[in-house]
């Protein structure tokens, strides 16, 4: 069938550009004698893979492209994911041959330069939490939770104990209850009271020497300062329970408090979130972790260390709780948030979270009028509103979402936290304008008026995208997770 | 430098709006005396300040690009076509995130199909998940994997000595808190494999899976056959992690009756880096999907009947099962998904069997003439793709400084650092990155290394 879509994209997979026989990329023809290759029984006999030429490959991922939104096309407020704007200098920094052609096995003398951005890089996230030993071995988040609570485990296990528990609260990413039980813990969920703040009451109730410690999110998923910190990192060290923070909502806090100073034990990082390392479409973040001085024997084995003017990787760690990956981490990510970091400075770095929670609550003040606010008090880097107002009315926050879409701008994260009803979780990030965030106040305004006297608008939307609203369902009872030649449609 | 856009008149008028004078006013909720501390850092720079910075620090390092380098152990020079890297940066897949919105994300999801499928093509397996950290992480879930596939009725892990010893850390690191015993299975001294009469000794009902590489940390071949056919024996699951270029010669694991098959797709046209962010390729069976970590895409219709992905079978993932979940994964590395998505597409079924012949026949190449010097001999027997160990009558840490203080070559990757018993064995690699001439530079320096034991003949 002839393409009748004109310049609305539309694009087959890649296998089905395929035609037998074509090429794309040439190798180099071999320059060493053949060897004999190894007996018929342990080669393949076909290799399924696609056939196209260099023009198809060009215009196929391009034109794939071109069905994404991104932070470079406009204002992508997703909450607890920090889309900020990514500079391009990271990239032309970390994509510079003596950063990107290194083996991980090269001699230490031949990579002092990487080597001393890595301790540089530990150095300056040290500071920024209040805890001085990092490990930039976590390739993500979650990978720095893990680590974390691996931590928290030799910790105990150092002292010759072995505990069961690890409180996490009821507003909590799903990371933290799924990382808790890698590590063979179970999780105990404390409530959030009606302020906002974890319910102090729940939590010494929910105390006992079982205890390993908690998880804590500060500020909160919703977008709120634990205004009780200190006494929750007292409670827990009563017991001598160990404090992990998730770090995902750091961009709220540079300059603003140690978590160090605020009885936090363990941190992670999203170098990805708050430093401006692109997203990727999902990643590869980068999840630094920072500790306690007198938790750095456990670390994941090797730390960049330093001995006079030389750099090294340190291996000699007898009570670190091993590697949790591969090499050294995510290093190219590594250099891109060290750019951005050096490049702000510590006065821009203190700009950027105050600036972000600026914008977070200039979006507040000017959409609770129309959207419940569940937590009516300043928030931090992110405001959750609650769309039970618009439901009422048949309109659910899923709706508001798809509709934000037909105006060109991406959707917050909805329906998480999962404590909050309907929830739409708002952070626009400190590299946005008064000029866009007005743009988004005044499309926000006008869905709940849709909401009103227009609902169908809101229910059908998107209306001009290449495709509109999917089939899930469908997609989980009959899973079709790849291309096979049969099933070509 | 800042990224942050706003004029002071309108931080005025922001803060007008809210109802505070200052910007600080907005931090009133956290306690005082902790209140904007002081940090200890320097202040910022422009661009251009950082960029002749950071050029500094590069250069610095000295790049496999300018110096020929034999270094393998998991991490391969392999050529990066020009399209890759300019499709890669497209902002539009750089700059998104996770695709929760379907209807403007699927750029992303239909790259994590076709990413998905490609990785079942090449490993002869059924299904894919939309990619893990790395290949050591991938391993370490395929182990936590094995055990749920036994409802956790079976704790006990076979893991080959020949599997990479940094990927055997990262399997003790995930499983420490778990009650999972790790057994160590030796490889044969002879020919560098697993030693089957050593798995079919430690194997028991409670073994829920043998776990090896292939081809292995030492090169070598794995016989899959014998080893997938012991571990269902005894009903325990058959966990391979693979090289994905030597697949571009080999039988697929999948071929061989393997339950998970996991790898580092490094080798597919991503640069060194240092060691990341690279990224972990999984697939498995469609009857054990639903115990499979990480994100997939999935293929259905939009309310007008047209073709479109989404993410699916979510009721794994931590967002909506928490602790139930099958891993705590969140972001994945999808950009370097991505790029092996673009990679695969543009050498395709003859460009891939290309490298891995050109590996092939270069490290074989490699080989022949290295062990033609006195003292140094192939440790093992058997057939290899592109990586081997040799015997050394010096200590291949020695040779190595030597190589590298007057050649400027990066020399092979000395076993003794994970092996105590292979004393004077080095591993080493060759890909299409090696010329004929480098080769030869090697193997020439090597001969003329002042510290060689004197010929015997």
């Amino acid at each position: 069938m002839p393409n009748t879509y004109g310049f609305v994209p539309r694009e087959p997979l890649i296998f089905e550009h395929s035609v037998p026989g074509r090429r794309g990329v040439e190798l180099p023809p071999l320059d060493v004698p053949e060897a004999e290759l190894p007996p018929e029984e342990y080669l393949r006999d076909e290799l399924p893979l696609p056939e196209v030429s260099e023009t198809d490959v060009v215009r196929h991922f391009t034109r794939l492209s071109q069905l994404n939104f991104a932070v470079d096309i406009g204002f992508y407020p997703l909450g607890s994911c920090t889309m900020k704007y990514n500079p391009k200098v990271n990239d032309a920094i970390a994509n510079l041959a003596g950063f990107l052609h290194l083996h991980p096995y090269q001699d230490e003398t031949t990579v002092q330069g990487i080597l001393r951005l890595m301790y540089e890089l530990q150095a300056w996230l040290g500071e920024i939490a209040g805890l001085p030993a990092v490990t930039l071995q976590p390739s993500a988040g979650a990978h720095g939770e893990l680590t974390g609570v691996l931590i928290i485990h030799a910790y105990h296990t150092s002292k010759g104990r072995r505990r069961h528990v690890i409180l996490v609260p009821d507003s909590a990413h799903g990371t933290n209850p799924a990382t808790v039980a890698m590590v063979g813990y179970r999780t105990v969920s404390i409530p959030t009271g009606a302020d906002g703040n974890m319910d102090l009451d729940a939590l010494k109730a929910a105390l006992n020497e079982d205890v390993a410690g908690l998880m804590i999110t500060n500020p909160s998923t919703l977008g709120l300062f634990e205004e009780h910190i200190l006494e929750v990192a007292e409670a827990i060290h009563s017991v001598d329970g160990l404090i992990y923070m998730d770090g995902a909502n750091m961009n709220a806090m540079v300059g603003v408090a140690k978590p160090g100073d605020l009885g936090m034990d363990i941190l992670h990082y999203n170098l990805h979130k708050t430093f401006s390392v692109p997203h990727g479409g999902g990643g590869p973040g980068a999840g630094a972790t920072a500790v306690r001085a007198d938790l750095a024997r456990f670390l994941p084995v090797p730390v960049v260390a330093k001995e006079g003017d030389r750099y090294y990787l340190d291996y000699d760690r007898p009570e670190s709780i091993g590697r949790v990956r591969a090499f050294y981490g995510n290093v190219n990510n590594m250099v891109r948030g060290y750019v951005y970091m050096r490049m702000l400075g510590r006065e821009g770095l203190e700009d950027m979270s105050r600036t972000a929670v600026l914008n977070a609550n200039y979006i507040r003040v000017q959409l609770q009028d129309l959207y419940d606010l569940p937590y009516d008090r300043i928030c931090k880097h992110e405001v959750v509103f609650s769309g039970k107002r618009q439901a009422k009315k048949g309109v659910r926050t899923l709706d508001i979402a798809k509709r934000l879409i037909d105006f060109g701008i991406h959707p917050p994260t909805i329906y998480f936290p999962l404590i909050v009803e309907e929830a739409l979780m708002i952070e626009p990030t400190e590299t946005e304008s008064k000029a866009t965030l007005d743009h988004f106040i005044a499309v926000m305004r006008r869905i709940a008026e849709e909401a009103e006297i227009d609902p169908d608008t809101v229910r059908s939307a998107p209306h001009v995208t290449p495709v509109r609203r999917l089939d899930e369902a469908r997609a989980a009872r009959r899973p079709v997770l790849r291309w096979t030649p049969e099933g070509a449609s | 430098m800042r990224y942050t856009p706003h004029t002071e008149a309108e931080r005025q008028a922001m803060l007008k709006a809210i109802g505070v004078e200052r910007i600080e006013d907005l931090f009133a909720d956290i306690p005082a005396q902790v209140r904007f501390p002081s940090l200890d850092l320097p202040e910022g720079m422009s661009e251009l300040e950082a960029q002749r910075l950071f050029a500094a620090l590069a250069a610095e390092n000295a790049t496999v690009a300018t110096h020929p380098c034999f270094l393998g152990a998991g991490a391969y020079y392999h050529f990066t076509p020009a399209l890759l890297t300019h499709l890669l940066f497209r902002g539009e897949f750089y700059t998104a995130y996770t695709p929760y919105q379907p209807e403007i994300s699927q750029g992303t999801l239909q790259v994590i199909f076709e990413f998905q499928t490609l990785v079942c093509q090449l490993t002869g397996m059924d299904v894919a998940n939309a990619s893990m950290y790395d290949g050591s992480t991938a391993l370490a879930e395929a182990a936590l994997m094995a055990v749920r596939l036994t409802r956790s009725r079976r704790t006990r892990l076979l893991i080959s000595e020949a599997v990479h010893p940094e990927y055997r850390d990262v399997v003790a690191t995930y499983s420490q808190g778990m009650d999972i015993e790790l057994v160590p299975i030796p490889f044969d001294r002879r020919n560098g494999t697993t030693d089957v009469e050593a798995v079919r000794a430690a194997l028991n009902e409670h073994t829920a899976a043998l776990i090896v590489q292939y081809p292995n940390f030492f090169g070598q071949i794995e016989p899959l056959g014998q080893l997938g056919e012991l571990i269902h024996g005894v009903g325990g699951h058959f966990v391979v992690s693979a090289d994905p270029v030597a697949l571009g010669l080999l039988k697929p694991p999948g071929d061989f009756g393997a339950d998970i098959v996991t790898a580092e797709g490094q080798s597919l046209g991503i640069p060194l880096m240092y060691g990341g962010p690279y990224v972990g390729l999984f697939a498995t069976r469609m009857k054990h999907v639903r115990q499979m970590p990480g994100r997939v895409a999935g293929q259905t219709v939009d309310i007008e009947g047209r073709r479109g992905f989404v993410l699916t079978l979510q009721a794994r993932e931590q967002h909506i099962r928490r602790e139930k979940a099958t891993s705590n994964i969140c972001t994945n590395e999808a950009l370097i998904a991505t790029a092996v998505t673009i990679y695969l597409s543009a050498v395709g079924r003859h460009g891939l069997r290309q490298v891995a012949n050109l590996c092939y026949h270069k490290a074989h190449y490699l080989a022949q003439r290295l062990t033609a010097l006195d003292g140094y001999e192939l440790a093992f027997e058997g057939p290899f793709v592109r990586e081997f160990a040799v015997r050394t009558p010096v200590p291949p840490a020695e040779l190595n400084r030597y190589l590298w203080e007057t050649h400027g070559i990066i020399g092979g990757y000395d076993l003794e650092r994970a092996y105590p018993e292979l004393k004077n064995h080095w591993l080493l690699t060759a890909t299409e990155m090696n010329a004929r001439a480098d080769i030869d530079r090697l193997v020439e320096a090597v001969a003329g290394y002042p510290g060689s034991p004197a010929p015997s003949r």
